[in-house]
């Protein structure tokens, strides 16, 4: 195994144990902690992959501003602990985990039974943030214009569900 | 020489069975929408992992708009949380069913 394919088992080790405790904290605030320990091990995989400007940007945008927004409304509205699942609500569980199982095998099966692209290891490549720009404003400037109106409908949406539920005279349903 | 293609998608296909299974097992809404973020993960591994493969560029400009849907997903998605909470002081899911009523 080369120095770079046991980087890659490492990183997956990472992002497998801190994704598994982020789903399965019953605090919040240890979930999002474990999440960003996720998305940053996420992100040294990506550079691993030959992808510096999206290691960059999973850095600023997920584990930057994405979470930092998730531990921000955690610490806002103070939620109480999940109380543990009952007993007798386990055999609940059992269909999904079922489902789960089967659809990771059936792809395990499609995964290995049809080799995958070019078949043997990945090389070792990477493309400099220049040229993913100028591919991304040369085919998918479009796509990139739709982005930034969707962020700006999104800003525009979110202040408009906050914007006057506390403090003003005319909303009586707030508790 | 790193790893083969499969290991990638194997990696994000576990990814995303968790995620999934986040959404759709816990009842907080907050651990709702943590799970999607983790989905969107997951799709952006096999992204850059088959880009890496193929040697194109469209698997990483992809991984860019999934960034930046799930930025805006998220501001509205938490604002949604706020707006319910400040509504209800609750944040479980099954407590909002006042459409069955």
């Amino acid at each position: 195994m080369t120095f770079f394919g046991a980087l890659f088992y490492i990183l997956a080790a990472v992002i497998l144990v801190s994704t598994g405790l982020a789903v399965s904290s019953r605090i919040l605030m240890h979930a999002v902690i474990h999440l960003i320990v996720a998305l940053l091990a996420t992100a040294l995989l990506f550079f691993l992959l030959g992808a510096p400007l999206l290691a960059a940007f999973q850095v600023i945008v997920y584990a930057g501003a994405i979470m930092v927004l998730f531990l921000f409304i955690v610490m806002l509205i103070r939620p109480v602990e999940e109380p543990r699942p009952r007993s007798r609500r386990l055999w609940r569980l059992a269909p999904p985990l079922v489902l789960a199982g089967v659809t990771f095998a059936a792809a395990l099966v499609l995964v290995f039974a049809e080799p995958a692209g070019t078949g043997g290891r990945l090389e070792l490549a990477s493309a400099s943030p220049r040229e993913l720009s100028e591919f991304v404003f040369r085919e998918y400037w479009l796509a990139v214009e739709t982005v930034a109106f969707l962020l700006f409908l999104a800003l525009a949406g979110a202040y408009y569900l906050v914007r006057g539920t506390r403090g003003s005279p005319d909303n009586t349903e707030e508790p | 020489m790193i790893v083969p293609l499969e290991h990638v998608l194997v990696l994000a296909l576990a990814v995303f069975l968790m995620g999934a299974g986040c959404a759709l097992l816990r009842r907080n809404l907050i651990m709702i929408l943590l799970g999607v973020e983790i989905m969107l993960n997951a799709s952006g591994i096999a992204f850059v992992g088959s880009s890496l493969a193929w040697r194109e560029l469209h698997g990483q400009a992809f991984v860019l708009f999934i960034m930046g849907v799930a930025a805006a997903e998220v501001a509205v998605g938490l604002a949604l949380v706020v707006y319910a909470h400040r509504r209800t002081g609750r944040l479980d899911a099954d407590h909002f069913s006042k459409l069955r009523e």
